[in-house]
């Protein structure tokens, strides 16, 4: 997706001006909040709940080395095999190397957004192997050649029609009088097309919304089943997730998973939550017979030791999207990450450095509705602060930023200056405005101008008219 | 790329880096070790503490709500009763896959003589399943299956329709006291190979947030609760 | 440590923090607000050596700035029993940030606890700390009410505006269909991000003029520019003011961005 600033702005120009992507996002982003809400009243225990996964979190991610010591022993008992990878290209060769150790012409793939941070995909199919998305969402954003725009709901930013023109394109044994006019239909055809995949899937990956130390289990969460179906039937089953996802037992799964479906889509559960431990056992009848896990560094570790810790207790539920007025009025893809919304905000400048990402944090009213949902207590708009502050520090707003913000606190410190000063401006603008009121064009204005009137000031400060007011006796 | 050994050393260094801690930091080991054998509970919800026919209706209903179709059968022969017939509702031909559950075999299957039963994994043809679930979670409508020849994964997955039998003792309130079943029937810190935890048939609302069945799971799903 | 209320018959001292908007643009919304902590029981004082609160420095990365304000302002308002601002994201830097800004410094850290437990919104210390229950003022419109996202989600105040406004005679309160949906004004990102934050302004507009009320009121003047902006630019019929405005029966100033009367 391009580096540089100028990007974000038009990505997000163009998003705007998108009048199916805002419907969508309308309906969208009110589903979700709307569900959500009501599945927090649904629960009374939802905020206690959220107090003991930040706990879990927080006691995990302190003594992160030795779960991960004792999550490989238990997966290695159950004749699994774990492989550490400390940046995105070590873990694209491991599983290269696990494909073609397989054997693999085909492989089948749950949805994950780590092995996107990785850009998986594009490096199996440089080897020649066929990659296949199978999450319904994760399917349609394949055959466009798009990033999925939310974390969650990948298409949400696409309507039927869209999706049926892509069907008819891609499909080449689809007929051409099939209705695929309702998504019922959209969703049998892709199943049909999808199954004949699963079937003949020599390798299945998937990611992992949690990964439990206690059993050296890997767990995922769908509605649609595609997970299960490609962790279990082809002959390996590669798990690709980031070191923080773990757990220590299966009780903190039990608390985080109360959180996830409801915070994420306001469903109580998901359809599916699958804990798997391991190949297939003796007198196990299906299953793969080689089960792998590849552990994903990039940058948690870094994140560990400085101000974005508490960004590793995200579990990827993408409430902070669905709540976000940025996110809700520009949609995923402008943000040119994996990973949108608030939590984007701060993930992205740590893989792709504050440079590559400055609009990410900065594009942000800091409304702090985020904060608000976040089950895991994540406090967002600080972080987005604290990478302003690295922003800041290397130089990096445009020359007029950094100057008008100079004289700004150069006069804020000094009161004098400061009085006098803004005195003579509103005087200025005031006699400007008139008796209009206010001002539709003012010099070095125009980001408000453009779309906003400014409010005339009413013609002297406040301080100056209340010194003349105390020295008139009348305050 | 360097050998597994170094990159695993490399990462879990970093981590220690990070945290300031060392390797041998003997309190922390411990306070692991401790954690990971009390396994401690956080916050149940409330619902998950009601009992008897109050935590089976929770049950029925959160199922119900999910989309799945609930029936209570007091009766073994009953149950053969509603597989039958919940083939026909489904527009199926009478016949189901099923594994080696010594449970589901001893139901009274001459009650429908005409259902042609299968076992093993399931295949690609087969429209029909039917599974028994280890324990259930009142809380959220969940039951756990757990993989190996009495009821294999794919039976969960492949079908169109899948019948889960449950019998009402084994359905508790809360994840936690189902984990607690699973550990007692399957050993401490260790699982098989797969626990599903099922709590509706296949869905999706990735178009247009429309709720579609069957997304790549069965479209149906049928529980049976027996006694 | 919160220092206790000045023992005096004459009741506690406030320290007006008027802010930086209020100063330049619009004056009348800090007299409003010395009526009302007056008519509450406390007096007021306006210590001359206040400019700005800091947020612009704070919120575009400027740390040391955003410091050597925020020492300047505890010096300048640690005196008083109360600091209060007729503004939500203002309140919010003093009681929530400062003490986060000033805890490495040994100078300042206590210091900054102490005013931060003092300092207040405006509504929310008339209604909690002063006991004011009603006020003395008429206003004959449907009024809509916004919140600003300081106030709602850094202050909890919610109630307190609502229960003094219900005291307004004349005045009827019809709510925002998205109250907790920000405006997009967000300080320097209105004019940063442009484009985005009209997107989030329109929506806000539109809940305005779908709730058919007359004026709408709220307790942060940068909202209440950004939204003024926006509704005359589109030449909607709704006038804007801010809270205290009306709540000290201080109607007769033109509203925001409106034209003046002709007398």
């Amino acid at each position: 997706m391009g580096n540089g600033r100028q990007d974000f702005k038009t990505d997000a120009a163009h998003a705007l001006a998108d009048t199916a992507l805002q419907k969508a996002l309308q309906n969208v982003k009110r589903g979700f909040v709307v569900k959500r809400e009501a599945a927090r009243a649904k629960l009374p225990e939802f905020d206690t709940l959220r107090e003991d996964a930040r706990a879990i979190k927080d006691h995990t991610l302190s003594h992160l080395d030795l779960y991960l010591e004792t999550y490989e022993r238990k997966v290695a008992e159950s004749g699994g095999s774990v492989h550490y990878a400390p940046t995105a290209a070590d873990a694209r060769a491991i599983i290269l190397k696990l494909c073609q150790e397989a054997g693999a012409k085909l492989v089948t793939k749950g949805k994950s957004m780590v092995s996107e941070e990785i850009g998986l995909n594009a490096h199996l199919q440089a080897a020649k192997i066929e990659v296949v998305e199978t999450d319904l969402g994760e399917y349609i954003v394949q055959l466009r050649g798009e990033r999925p725009s939310h974390i969650i709901a990948p298409v949400i930013h696409l309507n039927k029609e869209t999706i049926e023109a892509d069907f008819r394109r891609a499909h080449h044994r689809l007929p051409r009088e099939r209705r695929l006019d309702q998504a019922q239909y959209l969703v049998a055809e892709a199943r049909k097309v999808l199954r004949e995949k699963f079937l003949a899937a020599d390798v299945g990956i998937t990611g992992a919304n949690l990964l439990i130390a206690e059993t050296g289990s890997s767990v995922i969460v769908t509605n649609e089943g595609n997970g299960d179906l490609t962790s279990t039937l082809p002959r390996t089953h590669i798990v690709i997730a980031s070191i923080e996802k773990i757990v220590p037992t299966l009780e903190d799964a039990a608390i985080i998973l109360r959180l996830l479906a409801r915070s994420a889509t306001g469903q109580e559960i998901t359809t599916y939550t699958t804990f798997a431990t391991g190949p297939r056992r003796d007198r196990d009848p299906d299953g793969p017979s080689a089960y792998h896990v590849v552990l994903l560094d990039n940058g948690r570790s870094e994140m560990l030791g400085n101000e974005f810790a508490d960004m590793l207790r995200c579990i990827r539920c993408g409430a902070c999207l669905n709540h976000c007025p940025v996110y809700g009025a520009i949609g995923g893809h402008a943000y040119g990450s994996v990973y949108p919304g608030p939590m984007g905000a701060v993930l992205t400048p740590q893989l792709q450095g504050i440079d590559r990402a400055r609009d990410l944090p900065n594009a942000s009213s800091f409304c702090g509705r985020c904060e608000a949902v976040c089950p895991m207590d994540i406090p967002l708009p600080d972080m987005m602060r604290t990478w302003r502050e690295r922003d800041f520090a290397r130089g990096n707003p445009p020359f007029s930023e950094r100057l008008f913000l100079k004289m700004w606190a150069y006069a804020a410190k000094r009161p004098l200056v400061y009085h006098a000063l803004a005195n003579a401006i509103v005087l200025f603008m005031a006699r400007r405005a008139g008796a209009r009121g206010r001002l539709s064009r003012l010099p070095l204005a125009k980001a408000w101008t453009g779309t906003r009137d400014l409010p005339a000031p009413q013609g002297r400060t406040f301080h100056s008219l209340y010194t003349r007011a105390r020295r008139r006796g009348r305050v | 790329m360097s050998a597994p050994e170094e990159t695993r050393a490399a990462v879990l260094d970093r981590i220690r880096a990070a945290l300031g801690v060392a390797s041998l930091d003997h309190a922390r080991r411990t306070a692991v070790v401790r954690r990971l054998e009390r396994h401690p509970r956080g916050t149940i919800p409330s619902r998950a503490t009601r009992r008897g026919e109050e935590r089976v209706a929770l049950l029925t209903d959160m199922l119900t709500k999910q989309g799945a179709d609930v029936s209570r059968v007091p009766t073994q022969k009953e149950a053969v009763g509603a597989i039958a017939s919940y083939l026909g509702t489904c527009n199926l031909p009478p016949r189901l896959r099923m594994g080696a559950d010594r449970v589901l075999a001893a139901l009274p299957w001459r009650e429908a003589w005409d259902i042609e039963r299968s076992f093993g994994r399931a295949e690609p043809g087969d429209r029909a399943s039917l599974s028994r679930a280890v324990v259930a979670a009142a809380e959220t409508g969940t039951l756990f299956l757990v993989s190996g020849t009495d009821n294999p994964t794919t039976l969960n997955f492949l079908p169109e329709a899948h019948t889960i039998l449950i019998a009402a003792s084994d359905i508790v309130g809360s994840y936690e006291e189902a984990w607690d079943r699973v550990r007692a029937i399957y050993g401490q810190g260790t699982l098989p190979r797969t626990v599903n935890l099922i709590s509706g048939p296949s869905r999706t609302a990735d178009i247009e947030q429309t709720i579609v069945r069957g997304a790549h799971g069965p479209s149906r799903l049928l529980v049976l609760i027996l006694g | 440590m919160t220092s206790t209320p000045a023992a005096s018959k004459q009741g506690p001292l406030v320290g007006l923090f008027v802010t930086c908007l209020v100063d330049l643009f619009r004056p009348s919304v800090a007299f409003a607000a010395i009526k009302l902590i007056e008519a509450g029981g406390a007096r007021v004082e306006v210590p001359r050596a206040q400019t700005c609160c800091g947020q612009p420095a704070y919120n575009s990365g400027d740390r040391q700035d955003a410091i050597a304000i925020a020492r300047q302002v505890v010096e300048t308002f640690e005196r008083f029993d109360y600091v209060v601002a007729p503004s939500g994201s203002c309140a919010g830097m003093l009681r929530l940030h400062y003490p986060r800004l000033l805890a490495e410094d040994p100078n300042f850290a206590e210091r900054a606890s102490a005013l931060a437990a003092k300092s207040f919104e405006l509504t929310s210390f008339l209604v909690g700390v002063l006991g004011l229950t009603k006020v003395d003022a008429a206003y004959e419109e449907n009024v809509t009410y916004h919140d600003s996202c300081s106030s709602l989600r850094e202050l909890h105040v919610r109630e307190a505006p609502r229960r003094l406004l219900a005291s307004v005679e004349g005045l009827s309160l019809v709510e925002l269909g998205e109250s907790e949906m920000c405006c997009g004004f967000g300080g320097a990102f209105s004019v940063k991000y442009p484009d985005i934050s009209t997107a989030i302004l329109d929506a806000k507009v539109r809940d305005i003029i779908g709730t058919g009320a007359s004026t709408v009121l709220a307790g942060d003047l940068g909202c209440l520019m950004h939204i003024a902006g926006r509704l005359v630019r589109e030449r909607a019929d709704v006038e804007v003011r801010h809270v205290a405005e009306v709540l000290a029966g201080m109607t007769e100033d033109p509203a925001i961005a409106a034209p003046r009367q002709k007398r």
